[in-house]
């Protein structure tokens, strides 16, 4: 190639640099589509509407647990002990602070919805034991209370509220 | 790759680097500083854009295998839901299988290109028969992957094929039950089909690998024939062979688009979107197009075992192409008396192509066979004879020599793109004469959606719909199809409470409940259209209509089709028609006639239709007058309600049809745009040589 001074631009620069512009941009263009096809598929995403669970077949105590979005959810029906136990902790010590009124809805306090996955590693935590309680995780030992907060052990959250509302005193509409 | 490498890097990383893998200088000198003759034509391009075609099959390929299930009762309807359901499902999947095709079309260009300029002659023997290999595994692997969708074609394409092994004596028989796993093709096969399918693209690429070393070892041929001789006649790689070849990509990519957003279904067969059926053989089975010169010689063989040895051998014929051509000159250009035969050769490959895509009856029969012996003397007689009592022109003492009085190549690109597009037409060369030939031709209907603009009538849809609720759905399914798809953009316009209302008007199974029981609810938005409730499986459906299974409707409108007869068949590649199925669907609907014509026997329980293959329809006339009430004031005439059943189905066949053709047109307005600029852009590269700045 002849040699050029390289004092202005010339055309021909100018023409390499549009043509590596629109190359780049068509690039960008095909790699989206590539990657784009990994997110949930249109069907995924209509299964993992809203969906609506009946209480009243939870008995006082009892632990039950519906999918929604292919993850775990705890429903639980709490007794008086447990919701007295919830409420009466020092909201500053823990792990985690939160007041057990932001994590129920008012005038619901003893519906408990929480995310049935360890905020640690993922694992499904076991109702109805560990010390306070609650929950108890069987993989590194985690120990949530009877408001889904964890207490003890290496997961760094409470147990995630999912989005919910009741729709009457025995429904709610999860998502 | 002749001598070290002349790369020196500067960089101490690089430096640390190569001296432990030098692969950056391999890329070096192969790719950048390899010296490459200056007067390649664009008929060189052709082995960058293989390659190139080669990636997109195993990127787009790879990507379906996150979505495809490789089993029988799964696979067709895993390929559908891909369609509708993920995020450009419907692209990456017409990428691939129109992918196919011109991967096909690429080799055939870069074949018949070496045996234009002697390509395989001395030293590239080994070059050369490297590249028959991968063309080998390049056809095993398209059969392979056509069988995965699992469609009719699929499925007796793979029966056929593999029949062939049966034609070996003796062992023939086990090593076609070895092939199937099984008395019959089934679910081994698929399975062990898909795991070839997935293995052979990077075997091809191990040998592609092989191929690229065996050239740069001995060079690159060129246009000439004559070797290069010193420095002058050579060019580094890159720029030049690189810019040339990138530009030659995108007008290339510029088909693969044409191909892909605006006649998706063209190359293909209708036929495929039927799903498997072991027990119905359609009625004229044909290949992909690529394969059809093959097929033509097989067929002409009256011999099972002669027309499998003779179908192999027309391709094995190539490994001995070397020693059978005894020219000196490698060059057509220089060879007037080769020329000649040489394009008498690619009209009787085009010809076996036709041919294959005819039924074996009358003079197509005598026609395949004078082609298939025309064929075979082309290599054995004809080329080892003409290389002895031609008189070759004389050859340039150079490339140089050459470059200073040659001409443009343009002629060559256009003439190659014809001859891509004549390759092409053969596929619905093979539709054009299907059918039985007494079925008339359904009328052509203007509908709102054909074309590259098209757009579904929204209004249409939704009359179509009620058609569908009010008449069809009672014995058809439309399995594919959920309410949610109702209020989608491109479709119905439907919103979404009206779609939650359509769904609750349907009853869904749902279950087990908690006693155990399956139970039926009101339908929701997310659940798919449910199974017809006057049948609750194919036995049942046989007896109450009389030995017929009333089709699922999700496909319907591209499953069907009709002879388009010349030259309208090469018509429609360019003005886009793909509407044979709705044209048909709409002509059967108002074919119904109340007796049948004089002489006509008609089987017992079976209707009288002028469309039906055969005339023998088991589905009485499903529409009359009136039978729809249309409440936007449209007329509901036999006439308006088939019209707007056809468009509704075509609509649930295509959903994203109109997402298609945009991106479609933005895609060509963008390829035309780079490939202006690449155009000059190599202008500008290749001008010193070109001998001006």
């Amino acid at each position: 190639m002849t040699t050029m001074s390289s004092a202005e631009p010339t055309r021909r620069d100018f023409l390499y640099i549009a043509t590596g512009t629109v190359a780049a941009v068509g690039a960008a263009a095909v790699a989206w589509p590539l990657i784009s096809q990994m997110n949930p598929d249109a069907s995924t995403i209509a299964a993992g509407a809203p969906i609506e669970v009946d209480l009243g077949p939870i008995a006082e105590g009892q632990v039950i647990k519906v999918f929604w979005r292919s993850k775990p959810i705890f429903i639980s029906h709490r007794s008086k002990k447990e919701i007295d136990e919830a409420k009466s902790v020092n909201v500053a010590s823990l792990p985690d602070p939160q007041p057990d009124s932001a994590r129920v809805k008012e005038g619901h306090d003893q519906w408990l919805v929480v995310i049935g996955i360890c905020t640690h590693l993922g694992c499904i935590p076991i109702a109805h034991q560990g010390n306070y309680d609650g929950w108890f995780c069987p993989c590194h030992g985690s120990q949530y209370d009877s408001s889904g907060r964890i207490r003890q052990g290496p997961a760094p959250a409470n147990l995630v509220v999912p989005p919910y509302a009741f729709l009457s005193d025995t429904k709610i509409r999860i998502g | 790759m002749s001598g070290p490498s002349t790369y020196q890097p500067q960089n101490a990383f690089l430096k640390w680097f190569e001296a432990r893998l030098p692969i950056i200088g391999l890329v070096h000198s192969s790719f950048v500083a390899y010296p490459t003759p200056k007067n390649l034509n664009y008929w060189w391009t052709f082995g960058g854009i293989l390659s190139f075609m080669l990636g997109v099959q195993i990127i787009t390929g790879i990507i379906l295998v996150m979505h495809y299930t490789p089993e029988t009762t799964m696979a067709f309807d895993s390929v559908e839901r891909m369609m509708r359901d993920v995020n450009y499902g419907w692209l990456l999947r017409y990428l691939h299988s129109n992918g196919a095709s011109m991967f096909f079309v690429a080799v055939y260009i870069h074949m018949f290109r070496g045996l234009y300029y002697g390509s395989y002659k001395e030293p590239r023997e080994v070059l050369w028969i490297l590249g028959v290999i991968i063309y080998l595994l390049m056809m095993a692997t398209g059969f392979l992957g056509y069988t995965l969708p699992w469609g009719q074609m699929s499925f007796w394409g793979a029966t056929v094929i593999t029949n062939f092994f049966s034609a070996i004596p003796i062992v023939g028989e086990s090593v076609v039950t070895w092939l199937w796993g099984g008395y019959a093709v089934g679910n081994p096969t698929l399975q062990r089909f898909f795991s070839l399918h997935y293995l052979l693209p990077f075997v091809i690429v191990g040998v592609v690998v092989l191929h690229v070393w065996a050239l740069h070892v001995v060079g690159q041929g060129n246009p000439t024939g004559v070797e290069p001789k010193s420095g002058q006649d050579t060019v580094p790689f890159t720029p030049y062979a690189t810019v040339k070849d990138s530009f030659m990509m995108v007008v290339f990519c510029i088909v693969f688009a044409w191909f892909v957003f605006y006649v998706p279904n063209y190359l293909g067969h209708a036929d495929n979107y039927i799903p498997a059926n072991p027990g119905v053989t359609p009625p004229h089975i044909v290949p992909e197009w690529y394969y059809l010169p093959f097929y033509g010689i097989l067929r002409s063989i009256p011999n099972k075992l002669a027309g499998v040895i003779a179908m192999f051998s027309s391709i094995l014929i190539l490994v001995f192409l070397p020693w059978l051509d005894t020219s000196k000159v490698k060059s057509a250009s220089y060879r007037p008396l080769y020329r000649v035969f040489f394009w008498i050769f690619v009209a009787a490959c085009l010809g076996l192509g036709y041919l294959g895509s005819q039924p074996p009856e009358g003079g197509f029969v005598i026609a395949a066979r004078i082609l298939t012996a025309y064929y075979f003397i082309h290599f054995i007689i004809i080329t080892p004879l003409i290389g002895l009592i031609e008189t070759p022109k004389p050859l340039p003492n150079s490339i140089s020599e050459s470059v200073l009085k040659s001409s443009g190549a343009v002629a060559a690109v256009l003439a190659a793109l014809v001859g891509a597009a004549a390759l092409l037409m053969t596929p619905s060369a093979a539709r054009a004469q299907e059918g039985a030939p007494e079925v008339p031709i359904p009328p052509r209907n203007s509908w709102s959606f054909a074309g590259p603009f098209g757009k579904f009538d929204q209004q249409q849809l939704q009359r179509g719909f009620k058609v569908y609720k009010e008449v069809c759905s009672t014995c058809h399914g439309l399995k594919f199809l959920s309410f949610r798809n109702l209020a989608d953009p491109g479709g119905p316009g439907f919103t979404v409470a009206q779609a939650e209302a359509i769904a609750a008007g349907f009853k869904v199974q749902d279950g087990p409940n908690d006693q155990g029981e399956m139970f039926e609810r009101d339908g929701r938005v997310g659940d798919y259209f449910p199974p017809p409730t006057t049948w609750k499986n194919e036995a049942q459906a046989r007896q109450l209509y009389n030995g017929a299974v009333p089709p699922d409707m999700s496909v319907l409108a591209k499953a069907r089709t009709y002879e388009r007869g010349f030259p309208w068949f090469l018509v429609d590649i360019f003005s886009q028609f793909q509407e044979e199925g709705v044209d048909y669907i709409v002509a059967l609907m108002k074919g119904y006639k109340d007796a049948p014509p004089k002489g006509f026997e008609l089987p017992p329980g079976s209707v009288y239709n002028e469309y039906f293959p055969a005339h023998a329809i088991n589905m009485p006339p499903p529409l009359t007058d009136g039978r729809v009430e249309y409440t936007d004031g449209t007329q509901s005439t036999v006439d308006q309600q088939s019209k707007d059943i056809a468009a509704f189905l075509a609509w649930a066949a295509e959903p994203h049809m109109e997402v298609r053709k945009r991106v479609g047109f933005q895609v060509m307005v963008f390829l035309v745009i780079f490939a202006g600029l690449m155009y000059f852009t190599k202008k500008k590269v290749w001008a010193d040589v070109h001998g001006h700045a």
